[in-house]
């Protein structure tokens, strides 16, 4: 069964695990309602949906409004599926659901970069500093000549970065505490503090 | 930002004496050796408290056989049992990066001479 749930980043700590110091990221993750279930026979395929963020009626336009007018719930700024997940519309999801769960994957779109160079954005080398270099963080060469006499499609190349829906996966679970909905895993996780992350129990 | 501090409490050693650079302290290391523990005592002048909150980190520096060491301990670490402060130097500095270069009794902190 997979095992969802919505957040939001909090900002990076250290906690002494035993002897050791790790870096980890606070999220706050939930509490979710079930806002809307689909099933095999009805949608093609099953799932749930979790709201995330109680917001005021006033903060969400019409259509959105009705959504949860109709269903007698209260209203959510964020509305995400999980596939195959269990659960009832109206049932409550907070980060007890990741109690046996060693590690988890984070998801969210990842910091904006702007445009960036082949340096940054593809990890090259850049050219030599001294030794009459021509440049220093210029791409180089993009392909021979005549033959095939074209730049190969999906070459790297200098552009726009960052702002990507972005996922990291098997981030280790060091602490859970269920009564302030905080949930603490090893490591870095996309996007700026306050960003938005879906987290899924597993790798 | 709150509750992310509310975390690091947890994390804090609460009877940290109080020391600042410039004095001699004691710091009792735990050391393991395989499977053995125990613990090792690293005695010099703290030249400087860097960081803060969890990754607060002092280096303390003493002479061993002529040569200088130094050791930098995070503050705390469960490794840092126990630190004592001998004396009490009278310092200007917030680092004293400036003991590397002395040679001889020029390296002493002056003691702090007490309130009365």
């Amino acid at each position: 069964m997979v095992k969802g749930i919505l957040g939001i980043k909090l900002g990076m700590t250290s906690v002494y695990e035993g002897d050791k110091l790790v870096a980890v990221t606070v999220l706050k993750a939930g509490p979710c309602m079930v806002t809307n279930k689909m099933t095999k026979e009805k949608n093609g395929y099953n799932a749930v949906q979790l709201g995330f963020m109680e917001v005021k009626p006033e903060k969400l336009n019409k259509p959105e409004a009705g959504v949860f007018k109709a269903k007698k719930l209260s209203m959510f700024r964020y509305l995400k599926e999980f596939r195959d997940m269990d659960g009832e519309i109206g049932d409550k999801v907070t980060v007890e659901i990741f109690k046996d769960s060693q590690f988890v994957s984070v998801s969210g779109v990842s910091k904006g970069k702007g445009f960036s160079g082949v340096v940054k954005r593809w990890g090259f080398g850049g050219w030599p500093k001294t030794h009459g270099s021509g440049g220093l963080r210029r791409p180089g060469s993009i392909g021979a000549g005549t033959t095939p006499g074209k730049v190969f499609k999906g070459h790297p190349m200098a552009g726009h970065l960052g702002v990507n829906q972005t996922t990291v996966q098997k981030l280790r679970v060091i602490k859970i505490i269920p009564e302030k909905d905080l949930i603490l895993v090893k490591g870095n996780v996309p996007g700026p503090d306050k960003n938005f992350v879906v987290v899924k129990a597993g790798g | 930002m709150e509750r992310i501090k509310e975390i690091e409490k947890e994390y804090l050693k609460e009877n940290i004496p109080d020391f600042n650079v410039g004095d001699t302290v004691k710091v009792h290391v735990r050391i393991k050796e395989g499977e053995k523990e125990r613990v090792q005592i690293f005695e010099g002048t703290v030249l400087a408290r860097k960081h803060g909150s969890i990754n607060e980190t002092f280096t303390v520096r003493k002479l061993s056989y002529g040569v200088g060491v130094e050791r930098v301990f995070p503050l705390h670490s469960p490794m840092v049992k126990k630190i004592e402060v001998k004396k009490r130097g009278s310092v200007r500095r917030a680092k004293l990066y400036y003991l590397r270069d002395r040679i001889g009794k020029a390296q002493v902190v002056k003691e702090k001479k007490k309130n009365k």
